[in-house]
């Protein structure tokens, strides 16, 4: 049997974002969770693979309780068994120390786990680093923005576009890939499928101490980088404000730029009342 | 006793040079910050056949090349440049690595970091350092407009990949030299774990967005599915390409080919019309170049207003249909 883990993460729901207008940052004690969009392709090709043989899928996340929620989510889409870590000593952790927890998970849930898949990138910090630095941990080969795999025996055969170029590459299980959005549609849960994941399944939650993890251990392993500040990035440009009814500054606006306008589109849009 | 020279080193990534300019900006980004430290520009390149991309970075401004020249480095392998930069950065301890944010970047940087025990910031859009020599690391952050100010302060190097077209290349100069260093392959080079079973250059599309001259962009400011593909109606008065903010690809309004921004497609317009677009930095940082913006927001403080040449203070929806029916009007070929 193939074991694979997925690893995933809750992200806010970027269509109704919480804004505070007056500092213009994001309420995240506000934003609905979601499971990230490209881990959820990593998990729909995770059950790709369950759908054609026989495998065991394990989704890990780490976050605040809440992030259960994505967790339950997988299991409705076909995973098997959902390992939520959740401490306040990882608040705050940063891509180094996010992969270091993952890999002290995978080593003590999953030993002989085949199969690692992440999202290529988070929709909230975007940084696609946990991925590649987990398999640095696991000291397993990996590929990043993967758009298609195959497994053949202990085979995995991946195929992807990267900088213009086109590339098949292969390597042996234990492996690392992350998924891209290019492909992997995710599949809708059942509502079977929902009501096991939420009445029937159990998640196991684990503490940064049942991973044998400590402020010592986080001291030489955690995080590397610290954010200093954040600030709203600044406005560069403001030249002209047109206001007033809509076709109105529609005449306003043509009127002042339609030279402008004409030359760039290859079409003269200079009004006929006009010299 | 003398002190050890200060080194910021650029990786070459030389994959698309005639497309993506990103060693050279960073080799000039390197040499601001290199004078602020009194550390000397360090290109390290590795490959096969590459005393072109020796000449160009001595050119732009490196005061030293390492370079590592081998048959078996035909191709970009992930794992033999982790192999070689681990072993390089291990025995002369730069004090910076920057990295262009390519996709093999972005793959080869966090595993480099990792192999050396130090952070790394991603994607960044700005530098700057302090004369201690910390670096700050300026990247986009909390979902939002929102930019964060990012350092290593207890461990070296001090690591970050940059978003290409961040910063403005030195003009070359072939007159200029530099220290070239051309080192040997490590015999005991492990063979890479991924092979490469085909690798070729993607077909270039023709007509794409990245290359539209107008493009007409949409955010949740249009209210639905039905006002947004109106922009299509403007696009095609204009000649031009429809782009979209994350959100309203999330919500199906739009293709995720039409994404514009920092997960999606860089985009340099002469003219970019912006519709019901706040301005988040995600989408943002995708429009560099964009040279002549027109945002439309019913909000006059939004950012994207703030960033445009003629903001127009007014419902998106109800500004985009008035200006079709108007330029339907005046347009004559």
């Amino acid at each position: 049997m193939l074991n694979i883990v997925v690893c995933i993460k809750q992200v806010p729901m970027v269509n109704e974002l919480p804004w505070d207008e007056k500092t213009g940052t994001l309420r995240r004690d506000l934003a609905t969770g979601m499971m990230n969009p490209a881990c959820k392709r990593a998990v729909e090709a995770a059950l790709q693979i369950k759908d054609k043989q026989n495998a065991s899928i394990t989704v890990i996340t780490m976050g605040p309780p809440v992030a259960e929620e994505v967790l339950r989510e997988a299991l409705a889409m076909g995973a098997d068994r959902g390992v939520l870590i959740c401490d306040r000593m990882l608040k705050g952790s940063d891509t180094y120390a996010t992969s270091f927890v993952l890999a002290e998970v995978i080593k003590k849930e999953s030993p002989d786990c085949d199969l690692i898949l992440c999202g290529a990138y988070t929709s909230d910090s975007e940084t696609a680093q946990v991925g590649p630095q987990l398999a640095e941990e696991l000291s397993v080969p990996a590929a990043a923005y993967v758009e298609n795999l195959d497994i053949s025996g202990r085979t995995l055969r991946v195929r992807r576009l990267v900088d213009h170029f086109r590339e098949t590459l292969e390597m042996e299980c234990p492996a690392l890939v992350t998924i891209s959005m290019e492909r992997y549609e995710p599949r809708y849960a059942s509502f079977a499928g929902l009501n096991r994941a939420f009445v029937e399944r159990d998640i196991a939650v684990l503490n940064a101490d049942a991973l044998g993890i400590t402020a010592a251990s986080l001291e030489a392993r955690g995080s590397r980088t610290k954010v200093r500040r954040v600030f709203i990035r600044k406005a560069q440009k403001g030249n002209v404000m047109i206001t007033g009814a809509a076709a109105n500054a529609v005449g306003e606006f043509l009127d002042k730029y339609q030279r402008k306008i004409s030359a760039v589109i290859g079409k003269s849009i200079e009004s006929k009342n006009q010299t | 006793m003398k002190e050890r020279q200060k080194s910021i080193w650029v990786f070459g990534d030389y994959r698309n040079y005639y497309q993506n300019r990103v060693t050279l900006q960073l080799i000039s980004k390197a040499v601001d910050l290199a004078r602020v430290i009194a550390a000397e520009v360090c290109a390290v390149v590795v490959g096969h056949d590459i005393e072109e991309w020796i000449m160009e970075y001595t050119a732009h401004g490196a005061d030293r090349i390492l370079a590592i020249d081998h048959p078996s480095l035909t191709s970009y392998s992930t794992e033999h440049y982790l192999v070689l930069m681990e072993r390089l950065a291990g025995e002369r301890n730069p004090d910076i690595i920057l990295i262009g944010a390519t996709d093999f970047g972005r793959e080869f940087a966090p595993r480099l970091a990792k192999r050396l025990k130090t952070g790394l910031s991603a994607d960044c859009v700005g530098l700057d350092i302090t004369s201690e020599g910390l670096l700050v690391q300026i990247a986009p952050s909390f979902g939002g407009n929102m930019l964060a100010e990012i350092v290593t302060d207890k461990h070296r190097p001090q690591m970050a990949t940059v978003r290409p077209g961040t910063f403005k290349e030195i003009p070359h100069n072939y007159e200029r030299t530099a220290i070239v260093e051309r080192l040997p392959l490590p015999a005991n080079l492990p063979v890479s774990r991924v092979r490469v079973v085909e690798y070729e250059r993607a077909a270039q599309k023709g007509h794409t967005i990245e290359n539209a001259t107008v493009i007409v962009c949409g955010g949740r400011g249009m209210g639905n599915k039905k006002n947004f593909k109106k922009l299509d109606e403007l696009a095609r008065l204009l000649g031009g390409d429809v782009g979209a903010t994350r959100p309203v690809v999330y919500a199906g309004w739009a293709e995720h080919d039409a994404l514009v921004g920092q997960a999606g497609k860089h985009i340099k317009p002469k003219i970019l019309f912006s519709f019901g677009i706040s301005g988040a930095i995600q989408h943002t940082a995708g429009l560099g170049e964009a040279n002549f913006i027109v945002a439309i927001n019913k909000n006059p403080q939004a950012t994207m207003m703030k960033m445009a040449d003629v903001a127009i203070a007014a419902d998106a929806s109800d500004l985009l249909n008035n200006l079709i029916k108007e330029l339907k009007k005046r347009i004559r070929d």
